[in-house]
C-alpha cells in the first residue's frame, strides 16, 4: 500500500518534468517575444531587456538555468507584474480560485452523491427521472451559459450576489465566491450525480446484494453500508479529473464573474507571452492535477479490498 | 401441518419482449425438518418460485400475480416488507449459487455475518461476533477467531460456501432455501458442502429446500423431490418412488440423461427440443411437443398435479387417466 | 431389460418444427430495432440530425450574410419591425439603411415626446415620413432571431456558428477516434512490453493539464482554425485509447481470433477485419459522447476568446458575446445558448441510447 503511493509520489517527478518541458520549450519555438509588444521600446531597450532577464542566451543555457532555479520553487520574475515574482503571483491569485475551487467541489460532490443515490434507489420511477433528467440538463448547460443567467438573476434581480469582482463586495450578503462556486460546482454535480447512480445501479444488481436482501437487511442499509462502497468507486475516481476540470472551468468562472483568480492570471499572462507567469501557472496547475489524481487512486485503494494486495 | 404451504403461485415478468410467466401455478408443502428437492432445467422457475416467497424478486419486471404462501400461519405473498424482512434471515435463510458473487466483496466477513443477528435479534456487536466464531467452526473453519476478519476474496470458492451457509444458519432458521448451492464447486468440494448441510440440518432440525438440477445430488439428499418445467410442477413425489416409477415422461427422460446410469460406449441421452417460450401462453402439457406420448389432449387441456398414489402426484393426463401405468418408462431406476 | 429402456420411445428424437427455431439477426440489426423503441435516444437522433440540417442548409435561405454589419440596426429584438431610411444625397445614389422600429424615436430626440410618438406611429402604419433629407417607411425586413449589436442578423450568424462548431466537433472528434483506435488496438493487439510502454505513456499525458495545453497551443501557433480541432483532437483521444485497448485484450483472447491467429493471417488483417469490427459498436458509442466533449472545449476556448475569430463565429462566440450584453439585449445569449445546449443534449442522449442499444448486458430488461 505504502509502496503503492511511493511508487506514484515517484512518478509525479518525470510527469512535471514533462510538462515543464514541453511549456519552455513550447514557449521559445513561437516567434516573437515578451518584449517586442512594447512599441515605444527602442531596439536598445529591447536588447537590455533581454540581457537582463537572461533572454539572450542559446536556449539550452536558459532551459539549465530556469530548471536548477525550478527545483528550488524558484519560478523567477514575472515580465508583466514588474515589482512581483511569479511565486507572489500565484501566491496572491491561488487563494482566490481555491476558496472557489473547494466550495465547487462541496457542492458538486454533496449534491451530486445524494441526487445519483436517490435516483438510484429509486430507479425508473419519478424520482429517478427527475433528478437525472436535471442532471442531463445541468452537464449540457456550460458554465458560461448558467454563470451569466446566475449572474443576471442572483446579482442584478435578487441583488443577493456581486455580478462581478473580488474585492469589496460587502454591500451584497453572499460572498462574491458563492455564485462562481455554484456554477462551477452544479455542472460537476450534475456529472457526479450520473456516475453515482451508474454505480450504485451496477453494485446493486449484484448477487452480494440479494444476500444481504435475503439476510433481511433494511432496504436504507443496503444502500448505505452494502452498496455505497462499491458504488461511489466511479465517484472517487473521478474525483482527479473533476479537479482539473474545476481548475479549468476557473477560467471561464472567473471571467463570467471576473474573480482575479489564478485561471484569470494564466489567461492574462498568455496573452501577454510572460513567459515565466506562464511555465509558473501551468507546472503549479500540473502538480495539483498529478497530486489530486494520486489522491483520488489512494482512496480507490482504500475502498477496495481486492487492490490491497 | 406442513410449515410452509404454497398454493397456486404466478410469479410473471413482464419484460419487452413480452410476459413471461417463469412460475405458472405451483403448489407445493414443506413439513417441519423435512429435505425437498425442486429439479428442474435452468429457467424451469424453480428459483424464481423460492425467490417469489421471499420477495426477492426484482420489481419491476417481476410480479407476484397470484398465489398463496402460507408459514406458520402467515401469508408471505400478502405480507408488508417490513413483516417480510423479519422473516428473511431469521426464521427463513438462504444460499446462493456461486459463492464468488454472492459475498459482499467490500465488507469483512465478521461484518456480514453477524448482520442477521444485528438486524433481527439486536444482540451486540461483542456477542455476535462470539456466535459468527462459532457458526464458522461449526463449519470446519480453522482459525475462525482471525479469519474472520478477512475480506471475502481472501477465500476459496468452497470456504466462501461454508461462510454463505454459517451466514444462512446464524440465526437458527426454521426453513433453509439452497439454490444450487454446489453448483459452482468442484465436484470434491461439493461432497463436502452437502454432507455439511446434511449434518447442520440434523443438528438444527431445519427443514431444506434444496433446488438442483442434479438428480443425483437429490437422489442422495432429498426425501421428497418436485419436478418443474416452463414454470410448473409436472410431478413431485418421495424420492425413491419417483426414481422407480416415474410418472411424468419429462422425469424419466431427466433420469435417462444422467450420464452415470449409461452404459459405456452409448450415446448419452438428450432430450430432444427445447424448452418452450415462456412468453407464449401455453394451452396443454408444457411438455407435449417434445413428449413421445403426447396425444391431442396433451397440447390443448392444461392439467393440474393430481396424487396418484400417496404422495406421488403427476401433472401427466395420460398417467392420470392410467393409460401409461404400466409402460415401462424408466426402468433405468433399476440400475441405482 | 437394457435394449428396452434404450427402445423407449422418448429415444426418437421428436422433429424440431421450423417456427421454433429462432430468426438469426445481426447485432446491427438487433441495436438498430432496440433504438428504436428508446423514445428519448429517438428524440436525441431526430432533434440533432435536425439542427445539423439546418445549420448546413439554412444560411442558404436566410438572405443575410453572417457579416455583413449594419451599424445603424444595433440590436433589435427578434422579429421587430425594421425601418428603412433613404439619405438623398446631392450627388451620387440616395443611401440606405435600416434601423429597428423601437429606435425611430431616438432619432428625433430634439422633438418632443408627443411628436416622436406621432411619428413613430405614422411610419408603423405603413406611411412614409420625410425630415429633411431622409425618409423613413417600414421595410419588409425580418430578423427572426434579432440582429446583434453591429446589426448582423442573428439567426444566419446561429445557424453559420452552427457549422463552425459541429464542423470542430465532429473533425476534432475523428482526429481523436483515429489516434485513440490506432493506438489503443496496437497496444492491446501487441501486448506485454509494447503494451506496457504505451499504455505507461498514455498515462503520462493523462497526468497533464490538457486544457491548460490547449490554451497554450492555440495563443501560441496563432488562433488557427485547422490547429483548433487538431488541438482538441490531440487531447481526446486517450479514453478511447483505453476503451478501445481493453475490448481488444478481451477480445483476443477469444477462440475465433485465436484461430485466425492460427491460420496464419498476417497481423493487420487480423486487427483491421477481426479486431476493429468487432470493437465498432464501443467506437460509435464513444463518438457519440466525444462530439459533445469537444464541443463544449471548443465552446470554452471561443468563449474565452481563444478559438474562432470573428467575423465568423461558432456557438461558444456567440454566447460570449451575448453574455456581455445579456441585460438589454437577452436573445443574444437565448437563441445560440438553446441551440448549443439542445445539441449537446440530443448527442448525449443518443449516445446513451446507442450505449443500452449496443451493449444488451446494459439494457434494462
Amino acid at each position: 500500500m505504502i509502496k503503492i503511493i511511493a511508487g506514484r509520489l515517484f512518478q509525479l517527478i518525470p510527469v512535471l518534468w514533462i510538462i515543464l518541458t514541453l511549456t519552455f520549450f513550447m514557449t521559445k519555438i513561437v516567434p516573437g517575444g515578451p518584449f517586442s509588444a512594447e512599441r515605444q521600446a527602442t531596439p536598445e531597450v529591447i536588447a537590455q531587456l533581454n540581457a537582463y532577464y537572461g533572454l539572450d542566451k542559446p536556449v539550452w543555457q536558459q532551459y539549465l538555468r530556469y530548471l536548477s532555479k525550478v527545483v528550488m520553487f524558484d519560478f523567477g520574475p514575472s515580465y508583466t507584474y514588474q515589482s512581483e515574482s511569479v511565486n507572489e503571483v500565484i501566491g496572491r491569485a491561488f487563494p482566490i480560485s481555491l476558496q472557489i475551487g473547494t466550495l465547487a467541489f462541496c457542492i458538486a460532490l454533496v449534491i451530486g452523491v445524494t441526487a445519483g443515490v436517490i435516483a438510484a434507489a429509486n430507479k425508473n420511477k419519478l424520482l429517478d427521472y427527475l433528478p437525472m433528467s436535471i442532471s442531463m440538463l445541468g452537464i449540457c448547460l456550460p458554465t458560461f451559459v448558467l454563470g451569466p443567467i446566475l449572474a443576471l438573476v442572483f446579482g442584478l434581480v435578487l441583488k443577493l450576489a456581486p455580478v462581478s469582482g473580488w474585492y469589496g463586495l460587502n454591500y451584497v450578503p453572499l460572498h462574491p465566491a458563492v455564485m462562481p462556486a455554484v456554477t462551477l460546482g452544479l455542472f460537476y454535480a450534475a456529472y457526479i450525480a450520473r456516475l453515482t447512480r451508474g454505480g450504485m445501479l451496477d453494485i446493486l444488481n449484484q448477487d452480494f446484494i440479494r444476500t444481504a436482501r435475503a439476510k433481511g437487511v433494511p432496504e436504507h442499509e443496503i444502500i448505505f453500508r452494502h452498496a455505497s462502497r462499491g458504488g461511489l468507486l466511479p465517484v472517487v475516481a473521478f474525483l482527479g479529473p473533476c479537479f482539473a476540470g474545476l481548475i479549468s472551468g476557473s477560467f471561464v468562472v472567473e471571467k463570467v464573474f471576473n474573480v482575479p483568480g489564478l485561471g484569470q492570471e494564466f489567461i492574462k499572462s498568455v496573452f501577454n507571452r510572460d513567459y515565466p507567469l506562464i511555465l509558473g501557472t501551468v507546472v503549479f496547475f500540473g502538480a495539483l492535477i498529478v497530486i489530486f489524481n494520486l489522491v483520488s487512486d489512494v482512496v480507490q485503494l482504500l475502498l477496495d479490498p481486492r487492490s490491497r494486495n | 401441518m406442513a410449515l410452509l404451504e404454497i398454493e397456486d403461485l404466478r410469479t410473471y415478468f413482464y419484460t419487452r419482449a413480452g410476459i413471461v410467466r417463469a412460475v405458472d401455478g405451483v403448489s407445493l408443502s414443506l413439513s417441519h425438518g423435512e429435505t425437498m428437492g425442486i429439479v428442474g432445467e435452468s429457467g424451469s422457475g424453480k428459483s424464481v418460485t423460492c425467490y417469489s416467497i421471499l420477495g426477492l424478486i426484482p420489481r419491476p419486471p417481476g410480479k407476484i400475480v397470484s398465489g398463496v404462501a402460507r408459514f406458520d400461519g402467515i401469508d408471505l405473498l400478502s405480507c408488508s416488507d417490513r413483516q417480510l424482512r423479519a422473516i428473511r434471515g431469521k426464521r427463513i435463510s438462504m444460499i446462493f449459487q456461486d459463492p464468488m458473487t454472492s459475498l459482499n466483496p467490500y465488507m469483512r466477513i465478521s461484518d456480514q455475518l453477524v448482520e442477521p443477528l444485528l438486524v433481527h435479534e439486536g444482540m451486540s456487536r461483542s456477542g455476535a461476533l462470539i456466535r459468527a466464531v462459532e457458526s464458522l467452526e461449526e463449519l470446519g473453519i480453522q482459525d475462525a477467531s482471525t479469519r474472520i476478519n478477512l475480506y471475502p476474496h481472501q477465500f476459496s470458492g468452497g470456504m466462501r460456501q461454508r461462510i454463505m451457509i454459517a451466514m444462512a444458519l446464524i440465526s437458527r432458521p426454521e426453513i433453509l432455501i439452497a439454490d444450487e448451492p454446489t453448483s459452482a464447486l468442484d465436484v470434491t468440494v461439493q461432497a463436502q458442502i452437502l454432507e455439511l448441510i446434511k449434518q447442520r440440518q440434523r443438528e438444527l432440525g431445519t427443514a431444506v429446500i434444496f433446488i438442483t438440477h442434479d438428480l443425483g445430488v437429490v437422489a442422495s439428499f432429498c426425501q421428497y423431490v418436485t419436478v418443474m418445467y416452463a414454470g410448473r410442477i409436472v410431478e413431485s413425489a418421495p424420492t425413491g418412488e419417483l426414481f422407480a416409477r416415474p410418472m411424468h415422461p419429462y422425469s424419466a427422460s431427466l433420469q435417462q440423461s444422467i450420464p452415470a446410469l449409461h452404459q459405456k460406449g452409448q450415446p448419452l441421452y438428450t432430450i430432444p427440443g427445447m424448452p418452450p417460450d415462456l412468453t407464449l401462453d401455453i394451452e396443454g402439457c408444457p411438455f407435449a411437443p417434445r413428449c413421445g406420448h403426447a396425444t391431442a389432449i396433451c397440447r390443448e387441456q392444461r392439467v393440474a398435479l393430481k396424487e396418484i398414489t400417496s404422495g406421488h402426484g403427476t401433472a401427466c393426463i395420460r398417467f392420470q387417466r392410467g393409460e401409461l401405468a404400466n409402460t415401462p418408462l424408466a426402468s433405468t431406476a433399476a440400475a441405482l | 431389460m437394457r435394449d428396452s429402456t434404450r427402445a423407449a420411445p422418448f429415444a426418437d428424437p421428436v422433429p424440431v418444427q421450423g417456427e421454433s427455431l429462432e430468426r438469426g439477426s445481426s447485432l446491427w440489426r438487433d441495436a438498430w430495432l432496440r433504438l428504436q423503441k428508446n423514445r428519448i435516444a429517438l428524440f436525441g437522433l431526430w432533434t440533432f440530425m435536425l439542427i445539423a440540417i439546418l445549420c448546413l442548409g439554412g444560411p442558404f435561405f436566410t438572405s443575410y450574410s453572417y457579416e455583413s454589419t449594419e451599424i445603424s440596426l444595433k440590436a433589435s429584438a427578434p422579429t421587430e419591425r425594421i425601418v428603412l431610411r433613404t439619405e438623398f444625397r446631392k450627388v451620387g445614389e440616395p443611401r440606405e439603411s435600416y434601423l429597428a422600429l423601437s429606435s425611430l424615436e431616438d432619432e428625433f430626440l430634439e422633438r418632443s415626446p408627443a411628436e416622436r410618438r406621432a411619428i413613430k406611429e405614422r411610419v408603423q402604419n405603413g406611411n412614409e415620413f420625410r425630415e429633411g433629407n431622409a425618409a423613413y417607411r417600414l421595410s419588409n425586413q425580418r430578423h427572426v432571431f434579432g440582429t446583434d449589436p453591429l446589426g448582423r442578423d442573428l439567426l444566419t450568424r446561429v445557424l453559420i456558428g452552427g457549422r463552425i462548431s459541429l464542423a470542430v466537433g465532429f473533425a476534432a472528434t475523428l482526429v481523436s477516434i483515429a489516434i485513440g483506435v490506432v493506438w489503443g488496438a496496437a497496444a492491446g493487439f501487441a501486448g506485454g512490453k509494447v503494451d506496457t510502454v504505451m499504455m505507461r505513456f498514455a498515462d503520462i499525458l493523462y497526468a497533464l493539464p490538457f486544457t491548460v495545453i490547449v490554451i497554450l497551443l492555440m495563443v501560441m501557433f496563432g488562433r488557427n482554425f485547422v490547429l483548433l480541432f487538431v488541438a482538441i483532437g490531440a487531447v481526446e483521444w486517450l479514453n478511447m485509447s483505453r476503451i478501445v485497448r481493453g475490448q481488444i485484450i478481451a477480445l483476443k483472447n477469444q477462440e475465433f481470433i485465436e484461430a485466425a491467429i492460427s491460420l496464419g493471417l498476417p497481423a493487420y488483417r487480423i486487427m483491421f477485419r477481426h479486431l476493429i469490427p468487432n470493437v465498432m459498436g464501443s467506437i460509435i458509442i464513444y463518438t457519440t459522447l466525444t462530439v459533445p466533449n469537444v464541443m463544449l472545449l471548443e465552446a470554452v476556448l471561443s468563449f474565452l476568446g481563444l478559438g474562432v475569430q470573428p467575423p465568423l463565429s461558432s456557438w461558444g462566440v456567440l454566447i460570449d458575446e451575448g453574455s456581455r450584453t445579456m441585460e438589454t439585449s437577452p436573445w443574444l445569449l437565448f437563441f445560440p445558448a438553446v441551440f448549443f445546449t439542445l445539441t449537446l443534449f440530443s448527442l448525449n442522449f443518443l449516445g446513451d441510447g446507442l450505449r443500452d442499444a449496443l451493449d444488451p448486458k446494459s439494457s434494462k430488461d
